[in-house]
């Protein structure tokens, strides 16, 4: 039995946190929530620097070709540190899209860039409210032309490209679509997360071209969104146990009616009970990770396990971690909603809680029926 | 990572596995014994050869095998339809206790014949006014001469009436605080006084006693540990339940639960297509994985030769609600069938009832579900104890209730 990191990839963990916490303290976070940017650009050119944009790009396209292991250990830490980044965007989705499904000369032109930083892609799926229903999206390819209306992407006010999922007269299609230029209009969208830009991106006879030769496979892209799941659910998981540990230092030092909070049973009990669910999610996210890095066949049902424990322990947490530090927990001033935020925002990002409880089901009748 | 034996643990489990095919007992005599009677028959022929409480020191019958090697084993065997159940207690936890506290002598004489199943062993901690505060315990031994006269009552022992040996720990010196009054001691369960009532429970079946202690004679010799010393004894026992309990919650898995959705209708659908229904079986399977793949990150860490983390403590803690709910909600969706328990009628066979009934049990045994919270919240969060309002105060001055 081997299902843990190995010591390379724990002495990865570890610089990563001292990195984070030297140069993503929660007053970084709060720069970029309480201002105009839509990013830690700076902190970006120094994660970059790192290599963290390069981890599973292949050497061949100026990657460091490591393994999915090493990208879920530096996924956690972001969490960990609710970094202001399109780390997600760009990397679990974007640059996984390109990888997966781009031509050569796309792969070529792209993947270099998104390794190196020195430029940010995104991904463009919703179009309205309600869960996203493949073969009925309204962004339409025809020629080389794209029109029709993404509403929220995440981080396209950063973003050089996007990939879009549209249709065209031969179905299901992700293009690849340069933001700056004439046919694209990206305006800000305001979300409850300020410290991750949102925008609505409008194309209008925009030059896009298809991302590989052909239309898309749904399930192609659901095994994208899988590995996005897995990825998120070791960020999540990240968000959940900041949010824990701020709620156990809390409730060590404050005092009510003569003793720690901490030692009344009421706070105890809910200490554990996000303690129980932190921990199912991370060993759910070790089996996530390992069918991810091992192409497990077990992927969609590993894949969305692991992101509904993430889901439900980093809210869990995020919630009651603010109600552990009561009405200083309700102030813009303390830290604790920088959690609540971004663990909700990162539940309803590719499909919420429902969307993969569901996937989760019916990944388990596919394989019983297998059997 | 990978779920693979290392090459030493793959030849100890082969070597294991090839025993266990030649000599695990079948036929229909062995059949015909009564449970207790197989389990003898069987733990003997494991003791013969070397195959008994691997984990133990040869010389008290064991092979000194590592924690990896016992989880391997464990898990031949339980590929085998054998029964183990009698000697978990006096095996898990009594046998770790004596070699921690008792004489050479004490070692050399008992542990080999609780290791061949000859010696079946109880334990005798719970009483009705002690249960998640064990150390409130009233039974009192006193002292006179070179024994001690033992009187009172302990409840919740499994197994008493078929036990040789049973571990109690009794007040000597009700004027001392609650920990500090306490003292260890094996007694012969055979003993004149000792009297052993089954409990009934809610599920009608007895797996418990309740043993009453009227004037029964205990040397000194049988004391573990001194004389006052006997909590500090107890927890070296009690180290050892939690992971003997929190393991098995039996048939009531996800499968089951797809199984049963699968067949039943809500509205001319299968249930499993319920979105509803759909979810809460989601939810069930991120625990039910959770705890499996914790359980292998802690077999990770004994097969590196390291000590598993405070992962572990999770498990009853998770499965025993997940199996009340579960059960609970299985039965909803049979409806007015789901009320059937006569085997020929329900659904499963009635599993899913008993589960139900059960499951109330589980939340309790070997530490209620709060009480495995607070250990978390303490030992693993490092939150502090609520304030007691017994500290320090001898014991026969606490008010009771």
């Amino acid at each position: 039995m081997n299902f843990e990191f190995s010591d390379e990839q724990q002495l990865l963990r570890e610089q990563a946190r001292g990195f984070l916490t030297d140069h993503c303290p929660t007053s970084a976070v709060r720069a970029v929530l309480d201002g105009d940017q839509d990013w830690d650009a700076a902190l970006w050119q120094k994660i970059a620097e790192m290599g963290w944009t390069a981890t599973v790009i292949p050497e061949a396209y100026g990657g460091l070709g490591l393994s999915y292991y090493e990208l879920a250990i530096i996924a956690e830490e972001m969490g960990r540190s609710a970094a202001p980044l399109p780390f997600s965007s760009s990397v679990y989705l974007a640059s996984e899209a390109i990888q997966r499904f781009g031509t050569e000369a796309q792969k070529s032109a792209w993947l270099p860039r998104l390794a190196s930083g020195e430029c940010v892609a995104t991904v463009a799926m919703a179009e309205r409210a309600g869960r996203l229903a493949l073969d009925q999206l309204e962004t339409r390819r025809s020629g080389s032309q794209l029109s029709g209306t993404k509403v929220p992407v995440a981080d396209a006010s950063v973003a050089e490209a996007a990939v879009v999922l549209a249709r065209s007269d031969a179905g299901l299609e992700a293009c690849l679509v340069p933001l700056q230029q004439a046919g694209v209009s990206v305006e800000p969208v305001l979300t409850f997360d300020t410290s991750r830009g949102h925008s609505t991106v409008t194309f209008d006879g925009a030059e896009a071209e298809i991302l590989g030769e052909t239309t898309l496979n749904p399930q192609d892209w659901e095994s994208l969104l899988d590995g996005a799941a897995v990825l998120l659910a070791w960020e999540q998981l990240g968000l959940a146990e900041t949010a824990l540990t701020q709620a156990r230092d809390y409730a060590l030092q404050r005092f009510a009616f003569g003793r720690a909070i901490g030692s009344y049973q009421a706070i105890k009990h809910k200490l554990a009970n996000m303690y129980v669910k932190n921990t199912l999610a991370r060993s759910n996210a070790y089996y996530g990770v390992w069918a991810l890095s091992e192409e497990s066949e077990e992927l969609p049902l590993a894949a969305a396990t692991a992101r509904v424990a993430a889901i439900q322990a980093s809210t869990f947490a995020a919630e009651e971690n603010i109600q552990t530090h009561g009405g200083m927990g309700f102030t813009w001033e303390f830290d604790c909603h920088f959690y609540l935020r971004r663990a909700k925002l990162l539940s309803l990002a590719i499909g919420s809680e429902a969307v993969w409880q569901d996937r989760v089901v019916s990944a388990l009748a596919a394989q019983s029926a297998a059997v | 990572m990978d779920f693979n034996d290392t090459p030493e643990e793959a030849r100890f489990r082969e070597e294991a596995s090839a025993w266990l095919a030649e000599n695990a007992p079948t036929g229909d005599a062995f059949r015909a014994l009564s449970p207790l009677e197989q389990a003898k028959v069987w733990q003997k022929r494991k003791y013969d050869a070397g195959w008994a409480c691997i984990g133990w020191a040869p010389e008290f019958g064991g092979r000194g095998a590592s924690a990896i090697e016992e989880v391997i084993w464990n898990q031949e065997e339980s590929q085998y339809d054998l029964p183990a159940n009698f000697f978990l207690i006096g095996q898990g936890m009594i046998g770790p206790t004596l070699m921690a506290w008792a004489s050479d002598q004490d070692k050399a004489r008992l542990l080999p014949p609780l290791a061949s199943g000859e010696e079946v062993w109880c334990q005798l901690f719970s009483e009705p006014a002690g249960g998640s505060d064990l150390a409130a315990l009233r039974t009192r031994a006193e002292r006179d001469g070179d024994d001690w006269v033992i009187n009172g009552q302990k409840i919740w022992t499994s197994g008493a009436h078929y036990s040789d040996y049973g571990v109690i720990v009794v007040r000597t010196d009700p004027t001392l605080p609650k920990h500090k009054g306490l003292s260890y001691f094996y007694v012969d369960m055979k003993a004149p006084g000792v009297e052993i009532k089954p409990i009934k429970q809610l599920t009608g079946d007895s797996d418990f006693n309740e043993v009453y202690f009227t004037d029964v004679r205990v040397s000194d010799s049988q004391r573990l540990g001194e004389v006052g010393q006997g909590w500090q004894v107890s927890l070296t026992t009690l180290m050892n339940e939690r992971a003997a309990i929190g393991g098995s919650f039996g048939q009531m898995d996800v499968s089951l639960a797809m199984s049963v959705a699968a067949e039943v209708e809500i509205d001319r659908r299968p249930a499993l297509e319920d979105a509803a229904v759909r979810a809460r079986i989601a939810d069930w399977y991120v625990q039910e994985a959770g705890l499996k793949y914790t359980g292998y990150r802690s077999l990770t860490a004994l097969s590196r030769g390291a000590l598993p983390g405070p992962e572990n403590s999770i498990g009853k803690l998770v499965g025993a609600p997940k199996m009340q709910a579960m059960s609970s909600y299985l039965m909803d969706l049979l409806d007015a069938s789901g009320a059937i328990t006569d085997e020929a009628l329900a659904a499963k066979a009635g599993i899913i009832q008993r589960a139900y009934m059960g499951a109330p049990g589980l939340r309790i045994a070997g530490g209620t579900d709060e009480i495995m919270a607070n250990i978390i919240a303490e030992r693993v969060l490092g939150l502090p104890q609520e304030p007691r309002l017994d500290k320090g105060i001898p014991f026969n001055e606490v008010p009771t209730g």
